[in-house]
């Protein structure tokens, strides 16, 4: 089981290097709140591989709240995206 | 891992072995899909596998290593909202890159908001028409 522990933290450790690499670099705002997404996912991931691979519950609500309220940063972030490009529009 | 194959225990444990590494996998993919689509319809097509499918592995995989009953609900309440709260930023994600041309038109297959959207435009510019001509 540490076998797969030390897999999956180097493959969550690439993914993640991928998803900063893509926040730093994003042409556009989208993509980096896109990036963010994906990185909380992984961070998500992580949380659940620790405790499948030690055999504790101590993240789980983090786990369950992340999915729950995970959305909001986007959605806001979104709205705010679309309100700014349509203004100067209407003016 | 005991490497024996007798007991219900070892294959459990390789199945969630299995998930834990396919689910990790699912974010690996994720991000070689964000670093190499080429615009943001693509991007998010690539960052959806980690959110519901990879979660889906990963907390199956708790499941199987708890060897308890009470646990799955509460992985089936985490999966469920999961699937209730991604389609919302996504669609918000989607939409504002469609407003703000955030997309290779060249690209795209279909595009049945491209109507709408004109529809809406040619309506609001004769109600624009009509209030001039009310005002003149």
């Amino acid at each position: 089981m540490h076998v797969v522990l030390a897999v999956t933290a180097v493959i969550f450790s690439l993914a993640a290097a991928g998803a900063i690499i893509r926040i730093a670099r994003g042409p556009s705002l989208l993509d980096r709140v896109l990036a963010a997404d994906v990185l909380l996912a992984i961070l998500g991931g992580a949380l659940c591989i620790d405790m499948a691979v030690n055999r504790h519950l101590n993240n789980l609500m983090l786990v369950v709240a992340i999915s729950i309220i995970g959305f909001i940063g986007s959605v806001t972030v979104a709205r705010f995206v679309a309100d700014r490009r349509v203004k100067p529009n209407e003016s | 891992m005991n490497p024996d194959f007798s007991g219900p225990d070892a294959w459990i444990d390789t199945v969630s072995a299995v998930f834990m590494v396919v689910g990790a996998l699912m974010s690996l993919g994720a991000a070689v899909g964000l670093l190499r689509f080429p615009d943001l319809l693509s991007r998010m097509h690539a960052a959806t596998k980690p959110q519901v499918l990879g979660l889906f592995l990963l907390l199956a995989a708790i499941g199987l290593q708890m060897r308890t009953w009470w646990v799955w609900p509460v992985l089936v309440v985490a999966w469920i909202f999961q699937l209730l709260t991604v389609p919302v930023s996504a669609h918000m994600v989607g939409r504002a890159g469609y407003r703000t041309k955030h997309l290779h038109r060249e690209l795209l297959t279909a595009d049945e908001l491209e109507a709408v959207v004109q529809k809406a435009a040619a309506e609001a510019a004769l109600k624009d028409n009509r209030d001039d001509g009310r005002q003149c």
